[in-house]
């Protein structure tokens, strides 16, 4: 099993009242799935993404990837893990301003402690941009580029360290429809090469292109569909 | 990831924002120039001082009524004349001339006192000083123009005078002054020989400045009698210390050991030196406070860049960013800008030394250097805690959602 969450609940505080983002969630994700999670604003799916991509702790119950149990890593195991483990991508691309497409790509490299100026990750990065389309754009910054584009530099970018699980974050939300075909596009040949990819939207057709739908609703998974 | 990892990314984040780094950088710039420009000219001014004093012969005894080195050092001109007590007497010099002439080749005994000096409508106040003709050669002063009085003219208490250089030319301008008359609060002297420069002073009291005179005219005239010192000139400098002794005990046969003292240049210098000393350090640290005000100028933006790059920081947390790393990112931006500031004040301060050189005597020592370089680097690391502990303690998900 790649990824399995046991009775998963994540509390925030805002003043004095608690809220329960995430109510009990248990889910299990096997390799190569590709999944869309939807629902309505405050249904918790952006919370669910950020507990099972590490970058938040839950409030209660167990995280296991790969049949480790993660949930109980501290901050610094948890960086570790997003680095080597785990892919974003971004509703706003987040990529670096003024640096290169190039550079932006080899930013995980650099934090898995990889010489980013040796000829071997330079290439291997300049292969992933290729593979999204993006061989003749290297040197270009952000602010060269279209939000197509941005948001496959991303793409790239979740891609390089090879990691086991992609977190997908509204990837079509901040384009046109043509690029956003591109990308859904993308996305699906990448499932089709085998990586698992966790998706959140609340677009019908974006969803459509994952194999299996999840909606959450007031912290709960509503539904859990798969398509035949 | 290697530590050493963050210093190319310090780097990149201080030139993608170069005029706001150089701003930043500003005050600490001002604050390493400052210092290191001021203790220069400290040092400087101590290593003039030294020459000065060494071109004045290091085999010189100086005898003065009282203790000089008692009640913070020397008081100037005026507690020359303030030393009221004629306590030397014309008759103890000549004694420790004739007991020890083994040992002291030369003397002089002086005398100083002020007056108005008057040369057609320039009038100026003049220090006028007594000294007996054995001056030129114990001093080594050349008459640059006419000729020193001598030890017969002095007997006779001819009135007749010389000038120093500086007070030559401000009473005659370009005239020639030799076999003019002056009149010295209001009698009529004759100058027989302007003195070659001898320079120093620094707007106080310079040998360049004064109106020489042979003593006993002094004495004759002035309504005085009283002897400022005597000098002695020791045959070898290896001597210095004998002939210490041997005046020590020929005066104090007559006076009491709290009533004279005898000392040589090296004992000056270390007064003056130790005073010079602790102008530079009080300099320094006025111009210390700068950089404290450059640090916090340092934190101010760190902290404004903090904020800026919220989004940034989350996301460099999601790809894989310890909370150490960003810690040591935003630690090693402040450290090298200010380190960077502390290298351009650095060449600021010796540009300015060099350009001080011809009026001043400044000198930008490997102290300074030093004491700059650890000073700015410290002042970075310890004004760049705070902003860099708040990017590390973001938690990348707020950092992500930040707008």
């Amino acid at each position: 099993m790649l990824l399995r969450l046991n009775q998963v609940s994540k509390n925030y505080k805002i003043g004095d009242a608690v809220i329960r983002a995430l109510d009990q969630i248990s889910l299990q994700v096997q390799e190569k799935e590709f999944l869309a999670i939807m629902g309505p604003s405050g249904s918790g799916k952006s919370t669910f993404l950020q507990v099972a991509s590490m970058l938040a702790e839950p409030s209660e119950g167990e995280i296991f990837l790969n049949d480790v149990e993660v949930s109980a890593y501290n901050e610094i195991q948890r960086a570790h893990l997003r680095n080597k483990q785990i892919g974003f991508i971004f509703q706003s691309f987040n990529l670096l301003a003024r640096t290169s497409a190039l550079d932006n790509v080899l930013l995980p490299m650099f934090y898995a402690g990889e010489k980013t100026d040796s000829y071997k990750v330079k290439q291997k990065a300049k292969e992933m941009l290729e593979r999204v389309g993006l061989g003749d754009r290297l040197y270009n910054t952000p602010a060269q580029l279209s939000g197509g584009q941005q948001q496959r530099v991303a793409i790239a970018r979740a891609l390089i360290n090879d990691p086991s699980l992609i977190f997908a974050d509204e990837p079509t939300g901040n384009l046109d429809s043509k690029s956003g075909e591109d990308i859904k596009k993308i996305l699906k040949d990448l499932n089709k090469e085998g990586k698992t990819i966790i998706m959140v939207t609340h677009e019908e057709d974006v969803a459509d292109i994952a194999k299996r739908r999840i909606v959450f609703k007031d912290g709960q998974v509503l539904s859990d569909d798969r398509k035949k | 990831m290697k530590i050493t990892s963050v210093f190319p990314l310090a780097l990149k984040s201080i030139l993608l924002n170069k005029s706001r780094s150089f701003l930043t950088m500003l005050g600490v710039i001002i604050g390493v120039g400052s210092v290191v420009l001021l203790t220069s000219i400290g040092t400087g001014l101590q290593a003039y001082v030294t020459d000065q004093f060494a071109s004045l012969g290091t085999n010189i005894l100086y005898v003065v009524p009282g203790n000089p080195f008692e009640n913070g050092g020397f008081g100037g001109e005026t507690s020359m004349i303030e030393s009221t007590k004629p306590v030397l007497k014309r008759r103890l010099y000549n004694q420790v001339i004739r007991n020890n002439r083994d040992l002291i080749k030369e003397g002089i005994v002086t005398g100083v006192n002020v007056a108005e000096a008057k040369y057609k409508k320039t009038t100026k106040k003049v220090t006028l000083y007594g000294v007996t003709s054995s001056y030129e050669t114990v001093y080594n002063t050349k008459a640059e123009s006419g000729k020193w009085f001598n030890a017969t003219e002095e007997e006779k208490s001819e009135r007749i005078i010389l000038l120093g250089p500086k007070i030559a030319e401000e009473l005659f301008g370009k005239v020639d002054p030799i076999n003019k008359n002056i009149l010295l609060n209001g009698q009529a002297y004759k100058v027989i020989g302007v003195l070659e420069e001898k320079g120093g002073g620094f707007g106080g009291p310079s040998f360049d400045n004064y109106v020489y005179i042979p003593l006993e005219t002094l004495f004759k005239y002035f309504d005085t009698e009283l002897i400022d010192s005597f000098v002695f000139e020791v045959r070898d400098k290896e001597q210095i210390k004998e002939a210490t002794l041997a005046i020590e005990k020929t005066i104090g046969k007559e006076l009491d050991e709290d009533e004279f003292s005898v000392f040589d240049q090296s004992q000056l210098l270390t007064t003056i030196n130790s005073i010079l000393g602790v102008l530079t350090v009080g300099l320094g640290g006025i111009a210390a406070i700068s950089l404290v005000v450059g640090g916090i100028g340092i934190m101010n933006i760190m902290l404004v860049s903090v904020t800026e790059r919220t989004r940034e920081i989350g996301l460099r947390k999601a790809l894989g960013a310890t909370p150490n790393f960003i810690l040591a990112q935003f630690l090693t931006e402040a450290a090298m800008l200010s380190i960077i500031g502390g290298l351009i004040g650095l060449v600021i301060a010796y540009l300015g030394s060099l350009a001080l050189q011809p009026y001043f005597p400044a000198k930008v020592t490997m102290e300074a250097v030093v004491l700059a370089f650890g000073v700015s680097t410290a002042v970075g690391l310890i004004f760049g805690v705070a902003p860099a502990k708040r990017a590390a303690k973001l938690s990348p998900i707020e950092a992500l959602r930040y707008e």
